[in-house]
């Protein structure tokens, strides 16, 4: 018996972040090229995003630094009046469209996360009230939920951004507008969160743990928070990964339809929009670059999402 | 002998069906002391869970309970229902599972699970709770009781995660343990550990223990009485010696001549013809008397008495050990 303890003593525990390194999903990750290179571009973007400030060779938004003479410059050409010379161009009012992609991308980014974050906040906890109480609680939370999806979720953000934006006074509008994005697409993405936490959760209840949890007197709160939540995460977390990527596709879809961000506060989908108009008149780049980083962008979200679920699903180890 | 722990008077449980209803338990009447080990054996079917589930209020609808009743120390717990059965579910009963692989949860170590436990039912702070939780699983014979505290069950084998099991279950000290086929799960030379501490603790401790078990080695080894369900009655209750070398019952008498026995150089197992009857089929009179080599023409008419209509100890017109004249 003392060989057994001293051996247990002596045993060293790695750090968490060696063993973080030597998990199953960190040993997977080193071995999916496409997982790595979608990280590798999302980090790039995410990163780039955060410095916009910093990294920025104009900005955007100061008007005063702003040179009409220098609208329409061709990508890497100096500038017919100024000499002045942009790695992507400029748009009609002579904005660098670098600059305002790095920060249209703050923009889209924080809504998105923000978005899918309030959406996975009501989705987990309807879904574990509905799994784990059932009867009349699951029942109106799911017949809501089955009401939301038969209409098209940018249908149910618009319907919420135009009550959103009736109410709020016009001179906090374009202020409130980006908040008010969020709230439209957070509150028509929590549907299938809580389909598959309620699905879990109908699972994990029939565990004999829950059972046991249940026999040794705890209550349903902590039962629902310390003994289902974490057993349910896996699949959250897949869903909330690919539904980043739907959000700022979403975000860019309403502001592209002239009901998201106002041009004042520019996101990706803004700068498409804008650009847009200049599409067949020769000035391509005003449209190309945004576009491309939005694709860019959303598509290594959904590869790295894809990637996810392969890993987290023990079946297809 | 002071009050029984628990006291079940005729118990009847019933479940609703679309052909009749069926009686998984059907008047059961039984008492359980402090300190006292009572045994539950029968064949799949008989009813030993549904009764242990009644008592810690685990039925799963359309199941309930429709007559009789439940005492904990002489108070009626049948009725109970939300906080009430909460509070007293680990305070003052606990329940040890089958299969102590499902029985814990695998995302959090056993030290957060025991005094999370803890700390819900008994007035203490954390840091003591801690230190209770490092006793528990000392007191059940884990190794190094205070480094294991942080390991996850998947780091512990199954004999080991069973002491954990059990570890949960009287860690707030609670005076009535059911105990469901506690050892099924577990290989043979573990069981007879796992009996052996559930003695310990019980004698211990004082505490009460409802083991519902098939296996007839496992009551001879730990239980002091032993109940025999058959076809959700009680066929037999008994001190353990008196109904494992002299049963009264003739399904009991079977139980005992189909256990194998090495000694006696048997070829063949013996074993109790046919097979016990479905619960929406049961034969009119006794319902063991298809299968009973004794079976009167009364057994075949007249249900079996209970238990308390004959000597309390089998229910059956013709008891084993006994003239026939003496009930006829």
């Amino acid at each position: 018996m003392s060989d057994h303890q001293a051996e247990i003593e002596t045993r060293r525990t790695p750090g968490r972040l060696a063993r973080a390194w030597d998990s199953d999903l960190a040993y997977s990750f080193r071995h999916a090229p496409v997982a790595m290179v979608s990280a590798a571009v999302v980090l790039i973007l995410v990163l780039s995003a955060l410095l916009a400030p910093w990294i920025a060779p104009y900005d955007p938004f100061d008007p005063g630094s702003l040179n009409l003479m220098n609208g329409f410059t061709p990508p890497g050409q100096p500038n017919a009046f100024t000499q002045e010379t942009f790695v992507l161009g400029t748009d009609d009012q002579g904005r660098d469209v670098f600059s305002t992609i790095l920060f249209g991308m703050r923009i889209s980014l924080f809504v998105g996360f923000s978005a899918v974050l309030l959406a996975m906040v009501i989705g987990v906890v309807l879904g574990l009230l509905a799994g784990y109480l059932g009867g009349w609680v699951e029942s109106v939370i799911m017949r809501v939920a089955d009401i939301q999806l038969t209409f098209p979720a940018i249908l149910v953000a618009m319907l919420i951004f135009g009550i959103a934006k009736g109410i709020t006074p016009p001179a906090y509008r374009d202020q409130m507008a980006i908040w008010v994005l969020i709230l439209a697409i957070g509150l028509s993405d929590w549907v299938q969160f809580a389909r598959v936490v309620r699905g879990a959760t109908l699972v994990e209840k029939s565990r004999d743990y829950v059972q046991a949890a249940r026999l040794v007197g705890r209550r349903p709160f902590s039962i629902m928070i310390r003994h289902i939540l974490p057993n349910v995460l896996n699949p959250v977390l897949v869903i909330a990964t690919i539904s980043l990527a739907l959000a700022i596709i979403a975000e860019a879809t309403l502001s592209f339809l002239g009901v998201g961000a106002p041009p004042t506060k520019p996101s990706l989908g803004t700068l498409i929009r804008i650009g847009q108009g200049f599409m067949f008149s020769g000035e391509w780049w005003i449209l190309l670059f945004p576009a491309l980083t939005l694709l860019a962008l959303a598509l290594s979200i959904n590869l790295l999402g894809d990637w996810l679920r392969d890993a987290l699903n023990p079946r297809l180890r | 002998m002071s009050d029984p722990v628990l006291s079940v008077r005729d118990l009847v449980v019933e479940i609703p069906t679309r052909r009749g209803v069926l009686r998984p338990v059907d008047g059961v009447s039984y008492d359980i002391a402090a300190g006292e080990i009572l045994g539950v054996v029968g064949e799949s079917g008989a009813g030993k869970s549904m009764t242990g589930n009644a008592v810690i209020g685990l039925l799963d609808r359309p199941a309930r309970i429709t007559s009789g009743e439940i005492l904990l120390t002489g108070q009626p717990i049948h009725r109970l229902q939300g906080e009430a059965l909460r509070r007293l579910r680990g305070r003052r009963m606990g329940m040890i599972f089958q299969d102590p692989l499902t029985s814990l949860n695998p995302l959090l170590t056993v030290g957060d699970q025991l005094t999370e436990t803890i700390l819900e039912h008994l007035d203490v702070s954390p840091a003591e709770a801690r230190e209770r939780a490092v006793a528990a699983l000392d007191e059940v014979g884990i190794p190094a009781a205070r480094q294991r505290i942080g390991s996850y069950p998947h780091e512990f084998s199954g004999g080991m995660r069973q002491r954990v099991v059990i570890a949960l279950a009287l860690c707030a000290e609670p005076e009535l343990v059911i105990a469901d086929e506690p050892t099924t799960a577990l290989d043979v030379s573990v069981q007879a550990q796992i009996v052996a501490l559930l003695k310990r603790l019980c004698r211990e401790r004082g505490v009460a223990v409802m083991l519902v078990t098939h296996d007839m080695g496992v009551i001879a080894e730990a239980a002091d009485r032993v109940a025999v369900m058959y076809a959700g009655r009680l066929a037999e209750l008994g001190p353990v010696r008196d109904v494992v070398t002299a049963a009264r019952h003739p399904y009991t008498a079977g139980l005992m001549a189909s256990t194998p026995d090495a000694s006696r150089g048997q070829r063949r197992l013996r074993q109790i013809p046919g097979a016990m009857p479905r619960l929406d089929a049961l034969p009119v009179g006794c319902a063991f008397h298809p299968r009973c080599d004794r079976a009167e023409p009364r057994c075949r008419q007249t249900p079996g008495p209970t238990l308390s209509a004959c000597d309390g100890r089998a229910a059956c017109w013709f008891p084993l050990g006994q003239p026939k004249e003496v009930l006829a």
